[in-house]
């Protein structure tokens, strides 16, 4: 699978990930969260934030269930699962990934799940989710 | 107050190259726009001389930079991109119209050609429009929050707002599907299409393959190479020129707050719509008419989950209701009172993105369409839907 090449914007948060934090994006004037990761905050226009680690619980706001595969890194692993997770705390933001631990068919959108870690090279974990 | 726009500009010339299968045209990508902004420069009636204006998609490869000297244009007045990919389907259009009607151009060819080659569609890219290359082994940008869990392709963007769709309205498959066959019925009436001679059922579509789970197949457009050219000048100019007027009675474009290419960080509500209402609701203003007074509906098909979304931006149906309207026969030709995709859309006529749907359009209301609709005085063009900044028209018959 690609794996995310860290800019100066997202830096912070694929730091994170190697510390096993799901840091979201927060306005340090009005507080609201956002993510991706992006300069400004389109609610207030600050360009000042901070970062907060989610607790990782949430729920599927969307799932879909790939059979098709479209890049040589998923062609012997279809079919495989991404979700959308809506995040219980940091807003309710959403975070595409995918769910674990679960059949593809028992998959539901719903469903509460919470954050697990994956260790994908030397030094970068991502998060993905498994149901609670 | 009426629109300055309204009914100022026409369509007056129509051009195709022939539609097939992706990677099968004989001809480059640049040769296929030549022909198809020559052909419906001869349709007019017009010569490459009266041409002023140039509109095409951001994403056009075969740009106006190159095509006017390529062609031996004269001086241009006017030349304009519209940003994106089938969403511009109806912008290049308006845009084409406004500029006609402000007086900036006479006579505008707008235009799209397409050999998807390398860096098809629906494969992995990296980046967006013309700069979009295959994504290889790390990614940057926004992407990076999506391509590591295998998030790559528009059908598997798209179906995961179709899911929503069905979670929250109940919408099913085989709903998605009565929008495939109504395309695929009017394509085996129009030689034209590359699915011309393949039936569909929705037996054939509920067996289809998966390719992203809610979305089959079938719920996918084509990939085709092909080209195809719109001419537009002012309805004044038009009514001397060859073919009968189609005027363009209104145009809208635009976005919602909080829409963007990131479609994870929309606003929860989006999701289960074509993020077009507002662009419905500005078109109807200006056109001065309702959905109640369309008689057919060309609309952009990159996904049929989409189609339904948009038939309920446009007030053809309630919100959530689209499964079930499609279901209806609403859109199937020539009983329903909505026939959809008259030539087969995209996913059966031919994938060029979207300018091909201005094109029968036009032949609706010139009374040439092989599914013809009997009277059709009002034809509502859909640009892409779920794809911001999104657009559209209302053609009139003269």
């Amino acid at each position: 699978m690609p794996l995310p090449a860290p800019e100066p914007a997202t830096a912070a948060f694929w730091e994170g990930c190697a510390v096993r934090e799901l840091r979201i994006q927060k306005c340090a004037e009005c507080g609201t969260h956002r993510h991706v990761p992006a300069p400004v905050c389109p609610h207030c226009r600050s360009f000042d934030h901070t970062w907060e680690a989610s607790q990782g619980v949430g729920h599927v706001f969307s799932y879909i269930v790939v059979h098709h595969s479209v890049h040589p890194a998923t062609a012997d692993h279809v079919p495989y699962n991404v979700a959308v997770v809506q995040l219980d705390d940091c807003g309710g933001v959403f975070v595409t990934s995918n769910v674990i631990g679960c059949p593809n068919d028992g998959l539901r959108v719903g469903m509460r799940v919470r954050l697990v870690w994956e260790q994908v090279d030397a030094s970068l974990s991502l998060y993905r989710f498994a149901p609670v | 107050m009426s629109s300055i726009l309204r009914n100022a500009a026409s369509i007056v010339g129509v051009g195709e190259t022939e539609y097939c299968k992706v990677g099968r045209a004989t001809r480059s990508e640049f040769e296929l726009a030549c022909i198809a902004v020559l052909r419906a420069i001869e349709d007019a009636g017009l010569e490459v001389s009266d041409v002023d204006g140039l509109c095409a998609y951001a994403s056009e490869r075969s740009a106006p930079v190159a095509l006017a000297p390529a062609l031996g244009m004269s001086e241009l007045q006017f030349v304009n991109l519209y940003p994106g990919g089938g969403n511009s389907a109806a912008g290049i259009v308006h845009n084409a119209a406004l500029a006609v009607s402000a007086g900036v151009a006479n006579t505008v060819v707008c235009y799209r050609s397409l050999c998807q080659g390398a860096l098809r569609f629906g494969r992995a890219r990296a980046g967006h429009g013309s700069s979009a290359q295959p994504m290889g082994a790390s990614i940057g940008g926004p992407q990076a929050f999506t391509a590591p869990f295998g998030l790559f392709s528009p059908a598997q963007m798209y179906a995961l707002d179709a899911r929503r769709h069905m979670h929250e309205f109940g919408t099913t498959s085989a709903q998605f599907g009565a929008v495939a066959v109504a395309s695929y019925a009017n394509a085996q009436r129009n030689p034209r299409a590359v699915m011309h001679g393949h039936p569909l059922t929705l037996e054939q579509h509920q067996a289809s393959r998966m390719i992203a789970d809610p979305y089959r197949l079938y719920d996918c457009c084509q990939e085709s190479d092909g080209a195809c050219a719109v001419v537009v000048t002012s309805s004044e100019r038009a009514r001397d020129l060859r073919q009968p007027r189609v005027l363009i009675t209104a145009g809208a474009q635009g976005m919602e707050r909080g829409d963007g290419n990131e479609r994870q960080s929309r606003p929860a509500p989006l999701w289960t719509t074509a993020g077009q209402a507002s662009v419905a609701r500005r078109l109807y203003r200006d056109a001065g008419i309702g959905p109640e007074d369309i008689d057919v509906i060309q609309v952009y098909e990159n996904f049929t989950g989409q189609v339904v979304m948009a038939l309920e931006d446009f007030g053809f149906c309630e919100r959530g209701e689209g499964g079930p309207f499609v279901e209806s026969g609403a859109i199937d030709w020539p009983n329903g009172r909505f026939p959809i995709n008259t030539s087969g859309g995209n996913l059966a006529e031919a994938y060029v993105h979207g300018l091909s749907l201005v094109i029968e359009g036009a032949r609706q209301l010139r009374g040439t369409s092989t599914s013809q609709v009997e009277g059709a005085a009002h034809c509502l063009v859909v640009g892409g839907p779920s794809a911001p900044p999104s657009s559209a028209l209302v053609l009139s018959r003269d």
